[in-house]
């Protein structure tokens, strides 16, 4: 299926296995939990038939352990869930970012609290861009809006963990997930077979030219200043990722009023502020194509040259608080929510952002 | 007037609504449009009723789920209920009249209405399992949105190549139907401005468990 | 007391006992009397008479023995508690060339990680598991454990385990015997020379039938905690043999190879 450079119609997370397969994914733990289905579903087939492990694990919290092992073993991985899986397997994503182990998750965001619903929603955004479980902790975070960025970030995001030596969380929801749209696939990575090399566990040999002292992928370290040295490590390492922040600017060099939404409220934000362009107002769009780091230089940007601004997100108002954090020297960002149980509509944001517009 | 439209599709499950919806789709790919298709899932799959919604546009594709369609399929009664009332002021709607009551379908001009005794025409085709490709058809000659040739170019794209043969006759079957219908129709009035859909209406039913 | 360890020194002296090569040569954290450096050693003896501590990965839980990747000369890693069958499942898919055991306490495994042992050995991972019971959670300061006898005081059972207040401890070589995958089970113990002969027997049978593909191995060690049941080391090896035992039976509860069903698994990996 994979491989071709025809335009494939596929599912958003068949378009997420697809990537992974194409990014030399090796080994797929998993659990069944709508709204992802069809991505344990794809790689049961394609990703056996690749000469790969897949495993239905008996719960996320071992599906997530599974992950950690294949990680420590320097093979691409990776598993996907929706969010009460996310919240079982906080506890293996907390101990691979304190041993730095590569992995990638997908979350197909649906809503919460609790069971909540299958439908879409942005609920997970502090659970994915705070860490998520104990201990002081960050996830790169991609944040796709369509099919083709679905298998586009999980393409990349195999390198990106490897190059980090960290987790990368793909955080979709129920609309990215079950959409079907076009694809442009890419070329298979030829992974190499040495990636990890002076980190992964092989097994170490005593004698010979890669004789070696055997090593230990570990979280726990109770020496003097060890720990302390660890989280130094790691905040070193958060602070180098900011110049991976990304997003996408539409409409935003005259706008007055800029729209900020991510994922699938992103893109139907952009309808809207289409719409209004079309009526002549002076509005725009930023869209995170990152959520960890955050494009926060790009929103300090705009709000330097007087921008004002509207968060709109699929929750109760959780980015907002980044993008306030961003802006916080030259301007505020009003915030409209729509409620996790409702679809969003770009009928509905447009009235919102035309008060938002309105109000100096 | 750039090219746009958007289609809810309903029905059993087993009439092929989700098949039409995914042949649309291609039709509208190989016409360069932009696509966007999407199922129900999960829980509301349960209790035999089955949609879609698929928007074609010449123009980047916002929200691929809508509340008030420009356009439907509807294939049985407890989709026209479902979904009639949300029809956009001035949208089309293709009934299967083999199983919906005439007498159930809006009145009084805000949209139009195209019957379609798709049964009867699927078993005049020589299977009765062509329901789906007659209703595509005829929605496809009534909206003019993509060409018929096109659907029928893609029909191997979503069904084994034996039985294609059977469904472009079916295609055509539903097309020819609704082309004489939309003749002898009265002009569609002019649309009152479509009113904003509430946020409040829920667009689906709550899973009760995940699965 | 393994032969491939005798050698005569250049003194002249017989050399009878020595450090097995894949035991790292360090002093143990372990309290005097604690049956871990016992265990450790049997695990270390084994992957050197097997050869295959250089193509070894070690899977560490959480308790006493989270330090184990310090004294076993192997590539190891650390699982969060009760997850070690699932991080080796994920170690062993990845790497399936690899020996990858686990080792494991009691709070550990038949407590909050009991999913995870029932379903890697159902599945039949070609992994090998090493479990130390003694009754008692040792490293958080001896609290009841799962396989805590009936009677037996702890901190968070001062009176004594009630039947009908926390149920009955739970054997779990009977239990593991019974699952699809396993190809090898056994309770040894380690309070005794003789006792600790046959634990070795076992664990090499348990290590064994992952090497040969045949499916999941397990091992469980009746062990002594002297610090957390306030004993003497003489009398928690006494408290094995005459409490332990018997209500954990020694003996082999599963070998597929015995048995002659060893072609019939299907199960696992590769």
């Amino acid at each position: 299926m994979a491989g071709n450079k025809e335009r494939l119609f596929v599912k958003g997370n068949e378009a997420i296995a697809m990537g992974a397969l194409a990014a030399g994914c090796r080994c797929f733990f998993g659990y069944p939990i709508t709204p992802q289905n069809d991505i344990p579903e794809f790689m049961s087939k394609y990703l056996v038939e690749a000469g790969g492990q897949f495993v239905q694990a008996e719960s996320e919290v071992a599906a997530a352990n599974m992950l950690l092992g294949a990680g420590a073993c320097g093979v691409r991985a990776m598993t996907s869930s929706s969010s009460p899986g996310l919240s079982l397997k906080q506890e293996a994503i907390s101990y691979m970012a304190g041993s730095e182990i590569p992995a990638v998750i997908v979350n197909m965001n649906r809503g919460g609290p609790g069971l909540g619903d299958i439908g879409p929603s942005q609920g997970d955004y502090f659970q994915s861009t705070r860490g998520g479980g104990h201990g002081d902790y960050r996830l790169l975070v991609l944040a796709p809006s369509s099919a083709q960025e679905a298998y586009d970030m999980t393409f990349d995001a195999f390198d990106l963990a490897f190059a980090s030596r960290n987790p990368v969380l793909i955080l979709g929801d129920a609309i990215i997930g079950q959409m079907k749209e076009p694809i442009t696939p890419r070329e298979p990575k030829a992974v190499d077979p040495a990636e990890g090399g002076d980190w992964r566990l092989i097994g170490a040999p005593k004698s010979g030219p890669d004789k070696r002292e055997h090593r230990i992928i570990k979280s726990l370290f109770l020496n003097d200043g060890e720990l302390a040295g660890q989280n130094m490590k790691l905040q070193a390492k958060y602070e180098a990722w900011k110049k991976l922040a990304a997003c996408e600017t539409f409409e935003v060099n005259d706008a007055e009023l800029v729209v900020v939404a991510y994922g699938s409220i992103g893109r139907i934000a952009k309808n809207a502020v289409r719409n209004l362009r079309a009526k002549g107002k002076k509005v725009g769009l930023l869209r995170p194509k990152t959520l960890y780091p955050f494009p926060e230089k790009a929103l300090e940007k705009l709000a330097k040259a007087g921008k004002r601004f509207l968060t709109i997100e699929h929750n109760l108002g959780q980015m907002v608080e980044d993008v306030r954090l961003s802006v916080r020297h030259y301007a505020d960002s009003e915030l409209f929510c729509v409620y996790p149980g409702n679809m969003p509509s770009p009928d509905d944001f447009e009235a919102p952002i035309l008060r938002a517009l309105g109000r100096k | 007037m750039k090219r746009y439209i958007d289609v809810i599709m309903a029905g059993f499950g087993g009439q092929g609504v989700l098949l039409i919806g995914n042949l649309l789709a291609y039709a509208g790919m190989r016409e360069k449009l932009n696509v966007t298709y999407i199922p129900v899932y999960g829980v509301e799959m349960r209790g035999g009723t089955a949609n879609c919604t698929v928007v074609l546009s010449e123009e980047e594709i916002g929200s691929p789920i809508i509340n008030t369609p420009k356009s439907l399929i509807i294939m049985n009664r407890p989709s026209l209920d479902k979904f009639q009332s949300r029809l956009a002021d001035g949208g089309i709607q293709l009934v299967n009249s083999s199983l919906v009551e005439p007498e159930l379908v809006e009145k009084g001009g805000r949209i139009r209405t195209v019957l379609v005794p798709a049964n009867e025409l699927a078993d005049q085709v020589g299977n009765a399992r062509a329901v789906n490709t007659v209703m595509l058809g005829a929605y496809v000659a009534s909206t003019g949105m993509v060409k018929l040739e096109t659907v029928e170019a893609c029909l191997a794209a979503v069904m084994p190549a034996k039985i294609v043969p059977l469904n472009v006759t079916a295609l055509r079957t539903g097309a020819d139907y609704a082309l004489k219908q939309l003749a002898s129709m009265p002009a569609v009035k002019k649309p009152a401005k479509a009113a904003a859909p509430k946020q409040a209406k829920p667009a689906k039913s709550a899973a009760e468990k995940k699965n | 007391m393994s032969k491939a360890n005798t050698t005569v020194a250049p003194s002249g002296e017989e050399l009878v006992f020595t450090r097995p090569a894949s035991l790292v040569d360090r002093p143990t954290h372990y309290c005097p009397g604690c049956h871990h450096g016992i265990a450790h050693r049997l695990v270390a003896e084994l992957l050197d008479e097997m050869g295959v501590i250089e193509n070894t990965i070690a899977v560490a839980s959480i308790g006493c023995s989270v330090f184990l990747y310090n004294y076993i000369d192997a590539d190891g890693v650390e699982s969060p508690h009760g997850r070690a069958p699932a991080v080796a499942t994920g170690v062993k898919r990845a790497r399936p060339d690899k020996f990858v055991f686990t080792y494991q306490g009691d709070g550990d495994l038949a407590s909050i990680g009991m999913a995870e042992i029932i379903h890697a050995a159902n599945r039949g991972e070609r992994i090998s598991v090493v479990f130390i019971n003694n009754t008692v959670y040792g490293m958080t300061g001896g609290q009841m454990a799962p396989t805590t006898l009936i009677g037996q005081k702890t901190t968070t059972c001062p009176a004594g385990r009630c039947l009908e207040r926390e149920g009955a401890p739970i054997r779990m070589a009977e239990i593991i015997a019974h699952l699809g995958g396993t190809a090898f089970c056994a309770r040894g113990s380690l309070d005794s020379v003789k006792n600790i002969r046959q634990a070795k027997k076992y664990m090499r049978q348990a290590f064994e039938v992952q090497a040969k593909g045949f499916g999941f191995g397990f091992v469980e060690l009746l062990s002594g905690c002297p610090t957390n049941w306030r004993m003497t080391p003489v009398a928690a090896n006494k408290r094995i043999a005459d409490e332990m035992i018997p209500y954990f039976p020694l003996g082999v509860y599963r070998d597929v190879v015995a048995d002659g069903t060893c072609g019939s698994m299907v199960a696992g990996g590769e």
